[in-house]
């Protein structure tokens, strides 16, 4: 059942919340060995659930989203909670404040079951980075999940909820998303307000959803955007209802497939399978072609530079002084912030961090930060020309499958090449998304990836819904 | 050999602004520590910074009254570094693009008004304290206040135009003097709102290169400054002198020992790794934002003292008095309304206020009598109802009095006698009284006419028009 079916089914009383509730539960517990939860929110939803259940009955007025159930990320404040970033330094901080996000969902009446596991910082792409252990995916539990948002895409792809928060800095939605066979959507940077996510890279981050259907993502997005005034680089841009364009036909929308994506490198079962959604879409009218964006080649390296710059200077508060962990019989100011960075840390959150102080020192600042923002701009200024010339631009969304666990966690680099189709958009802060289009031999879903101009939204979930049809 | 001294100094002063630079929390001084924080200025996971748009508006004003070059896209900056009493591990601040730069403060010296260059002022945040001295915190202990953390700071970074610690007094008293008439900073040193750290370095006169600099940090006074200026002066100076080298150095003024100690070389060498603040967009001061902020500027100092001497006609050395502050001047010219003789304004609020202001600790602000209550009594002399002596004991009265200066005339019983007969009946009285002295005024010994004045003024019990008595007196004995 999508999200508009459940809305209907609960509010005509078909449909008991407190019913779907103890359901998403017992799948969360059947399914624990893919530990996708960080925690499990059993008691309060249970509660949440019997109140919207009474208003109901008693046709009370309810949020619009009145009994819809969703995961949260865990670097993702909701008051009183933990917000762990699946990170030992983090592991026994709570909240004291809702992140904007969470407080326009409570105002919708979204039902939140638990948070989700994750890489460290969403520093990953295999959600293997994590205190809590690694995620699994349900196609293969001997396969990752992605990352770094893996415990959103597998909590909705096993049914625990209709849709989750994830969070994007270089496609930590949209590549889980192609893992686990959902939608995921990345919005444009500004369209959701960053205020209460725990900052990884501050000029990339950005909020989005995983859902089963574009038009789920669509209200939930509609849901959480617009402009916050706790978070100045937030957007006025007007939120437009992006549930309308579902079913609206694609009849002469201009498509550019950039070659760069569909070099090598690409698995090629998913090279087919996205020329095959491609035709699907040339039959109904709309006009594809191939084209070049060359500096597409410098993408990883740019973004490797800014992420762990902002990095490095963002995860500076983590020093055992005010909460968080704090390291034992330090003799001394630095040899406390020294042991409690050390053992608080994962290995490749202290390998960013790392990498980020060096390219921001004195000496290297100009050859490696400020050439990276140089490049940055010359990247988004080549999307957004080729967005003079197309509606939208299709690609791979990763350029495999899911790998198998462990299989690349001792080789960062390699690892980093997993976002080689996605962080493009994060660079360029414009908005991509992830929509299912097949699976290979082994039965691993792949998707195929949209990207749109900035707060072109409604592009994504109209091209997501054809592929769907 | 003879050597120059080249001193730079970096101000930083606090903004009085009701709410911190990125968040809503109070900037009041003296709450009960940490209890002016929130989870934005303590760094929590997830928090963003918000611009304080005043803390921008003052660093214009102050950008404008110092004749610098505003930058209409200026933007923020992250300095990053460990310290317990920061939050986040940077502070939010400026650097390759201030919101001022290329200005200059006007001060006088022993050879006339020089020009003090500034490189820059920008705006940024200011740290949370570490506690150590209180009662409540133990030996082996250190406790955070953050209440100060995020509260709005301006620095102001001049160039190495100032050559000695006069010049240096004079270029603090004159920035100081600009941030409280543009109501921006209270200025106040002693208290913290207003810190100077210098650069100094000195070299055999004639040469153009600078020598090796120190810089010194912790004055917190005028006196301070000065004291610690001149020491480092002597120190740097002896040591060339004695073919020693001067070692770059940060120095902490100990004001009990009256020493500059050199900082732990481990504290001192930081990279702070500054890049352009992700969290926060560009400031961008667009025509009409920009153009309320210069419409909305006081009159300054300099332009007001020019005003002063050519509207009011006064002596230089009063005008620098009292335009020396906002509200003095104001006093000043609010009294002006109602009584037109200037200098006599000036001679009472130099003499009689200014006492009254520093014996009960007090600024003109909290003065009780109202310029208006002033101009009456100024005007009750000008018109002789009261002789100046009596206005002395009516200002008295009228300090704790909420009474006019009429009624306080009356009640003391001082109107002053201008009747001519009944003062003529006084005078008859003395003159029969002393013969002795009038016999040595007729015989040349005229000095002695004070003595009688003297006489009538007591008889009158203070209350006779002196010159009326004097005039008088004189007639009769050379009658």
């Amino acid at each position: 059942m999508d999200i508009k079916e459940t809305l209907n089914a609960v509010k005509q009383r078909k449909l008991s919340v407190k019913q779907r509730v103890e359901r998403a539960l017992k799948t969360i517990e059947d399914h624990k060995d893919l530990n996708a939860f960080t925690q499990v929110f059993a008691e309060e939803a249970l509660e949440k659930a019997k109140i919207l259940d009474d208003r109901l009955a008693a046709g009370k007025e309810t949020g619009a989203l009145a009994g819809v159930i969703m995961a949260i990320k865990d670097n993702i404040n909701i008051k009183d909670h933990k917000t762990t970033c699946a990170s030992k330094i983090l592991e026994s901080f709570i909240s004291p404040f809702d992140a904007t996000v969470i407080e326009k969902l409570k105002a919708a009446d979204v039902i939140f079951i638990g948070k989700t596991n994750m890489d460290e910082f969403a520093m990953g792409s295999s959600s293997e980075n994590s205190i809590f252990g690694a995620v699994k995916n349900p196609h293969d539990p001997e396969r990752v999940a992605g990352g770094s948002s893996g415990g959103s895409a597998v909590a909705v792809a096993i049914g625990a909820c209709d849709a989750a928060l994830g969070s994007e800095t270089g496609g930590s939605i949209r590549q889980p998303a192609s893992f686990t066979g959902l939608v995921g959507v990345k919005p444009t940077y500004g369209r959701v307000s960053r205020y209460g996510l725990v900052a990884y890279a501050s000029s990339l981050d950005q909020i989005g959803a995983f859902a089963k259907t574009s038009e789920d993502a669509a209200l939930i997005l509609k849901t959480i955007a617009g402009h916050d005034v706790h978070d100045s680089t937030s957007a006025t841009e007007p939120v437009p209802d992006y549930d309308r364009v579902v079913g609206k036909e694609i009849k002469g929308l201009k498509i550019g497939l950039p070659e760069e994506y569909f070099a090598e490198g690409l698995d090629p079962e998913i090279r087919s399978g996205i020329m095959n959604a491609v035709r699907r879409l040339e039959k109904e009218g709309a006009k594809i072609e191939t084209f070049s964006l060359p500096q597409t080649r410098y993408a990883i390296a740019t973004y490797y530079i800014i992420a762990t710059a902002e990095a490095s200077s963002n995860l500076a508060r983590y020093d055992g002084v005010r909460y968080g962990y704090r390291a034992q019989d330090a003799g001394d100011l630095n040899e406390m912030y020294e042991k409690t960075r050390s053992e608080g840390f994962g290995e490749e959150v202290k390998r960013r961090i790392l990498l980020g102080t060096y390219v921001l020192s004195a000496g290297y600042y100009d050859a490696y930060y400020k050439k990276a923002m140089q490049v940055r701009r010359l990247i988004k200024d080549e999307l957004n020309s080729a967005f003079q010339k197309y509606d939208a631009i299709v690609t791979p969304t990763t350029p495999t499958t899911a790998f198998r666990l462990g299989e690349k966690i001792d080789d960062p680099l390699t690892m980093y090449l997993m976002d080689i189709y996605t962080v493009t958009a994060n660079l360029a802060g414009i908005c991509a998304m992830n929509v299912p289009v097949g699976k290979n031999s082994d039965r691993l879903p792949f998707g195929l990836q949209i990207m749109a101009p900035a707060f072109k939204e409604d592009r994504l979930f109209q091209l997501g819904a054809f592929f769907e049809k | 050999m003879e050597y120059e001294v080249v001193i730079g100094l970096e101000v930083h002063t606090q903004l009085l602004t009701e709410s911190k630079i990125f968040c809503g929390c109070s900037t009041k001084f003296g709450s009960e520590p940490n209890t002016q924080t929130c989870p934005v200025c303590l760094g929590m996971p997830g928090v963003l910074p918000v611009l304080n748009r005043k803390v921008v508006e003052f660093a214009v004003r102050l950008g404008l009254a110092t004749h610098c070059q505003i930058r209409r896209n200026n933007r923020f900056a992250r300095k990053n570094y460990f310290y317990p009493d920061l939050p986040k591990g940077y502070q939010i601040s400026q650097f390759e693009e201030p919101i001022c730069e290329n200005g200059y403060v006007e001060i006088e010296t022993e050879n006339g008004k020089k020009r003090v260059g500034l490189i820059r002022i920008h705006m940024e945040e200011d740290a949370g304290k570490s506690v150590h001295d209180e009662a409540y915190v133990g030996s082996e202990e250190t406790l955070i206040d953050l209440n100060r953390c995020g509260v709005p700071l301006l620095e102001i970074v001049s160039a190495p135009d100032i050559r000695s610690p006069h010049e240096a007094h004079a270029y603090l008293t004159k920035l100081r003097q600009l941030v409280r008439y543009l109501e921006i900073s209270d200025g106040n040193m002693e208290e913290g709102s207003f810190r100077c750290d210098a650069n100094i370095s000195v070299r055999p006169v004639g040469q153009t290169t600078l020598g090796t600099r120190t810089e010194l940090k912790n004055m917190n006074s005028f006196a301070h400054v000065q004291k610690a200026l001149d020491y480092e002066i002597n120190r740097q100076i002896n040591l060339l002198k004695n073919g020693q080298q001067v070692e770059q150095n940060t120095l902490l003024w100990d004001p009990q020992k009256n020493e500059a100690r050199p900082m732990r070389g481990k504290e001192e060498s930081h990279d702070y790794r500054y890049f352009p603040e992700p969290d926060l967009v560009p400031v961008f001061l667009d025509a009409p934002w920009f153009d309320s902020i210069k419409s909305a500027l006081p009159e300054l100092p300099d332009k007001k003292f020019e005003r002063f001497l050519s509207q009011y006609n006064l002596p230089a050395y009063d005008t620098a008095i009292l335009t020396e502050s906002r509200d003095l001047a104001d006093y000043f010219e609010q009294t002006a309304k109602h009584f037109t003789d200037y200098k006599m304004i000036s001679n009472w609020m130099l003499g009689e206020v200014a006492r009254t202001l520093n014996e009960q600790k007090i600024t003109i602000n909290e003065f009780p009598l109202t310029p208006q209550r002033l101009a009456s009594l100024l005007k009750a002399i000008d018109t002789n109802v009261i002789s100046t002596s009596a206005a002395k004991k009516v200002f008295e009265y009228l300090l704790s009095n909420e009474v006019s200066v009429d009624e306080a005339i009356e009640k003391l019983g001082l109107k002053q006698i201008s009747d001519e007969s009944r003062i003529e009946a006084y005078v008859d009285q003395v003159l029969s009284e002393f013969t002795n002295e009038v016999e040595a005024y007729k015989n040349g010994k005229t000095k002695v006419i004070g003595f009688l004045v003297g006489q009538v003024m007591r008889l009158s019990k203070g209350k006779a028009n002196p010159q009326m008595v004097s005039s008088l007196l004189r007639k009769k004995l050379e009658a």
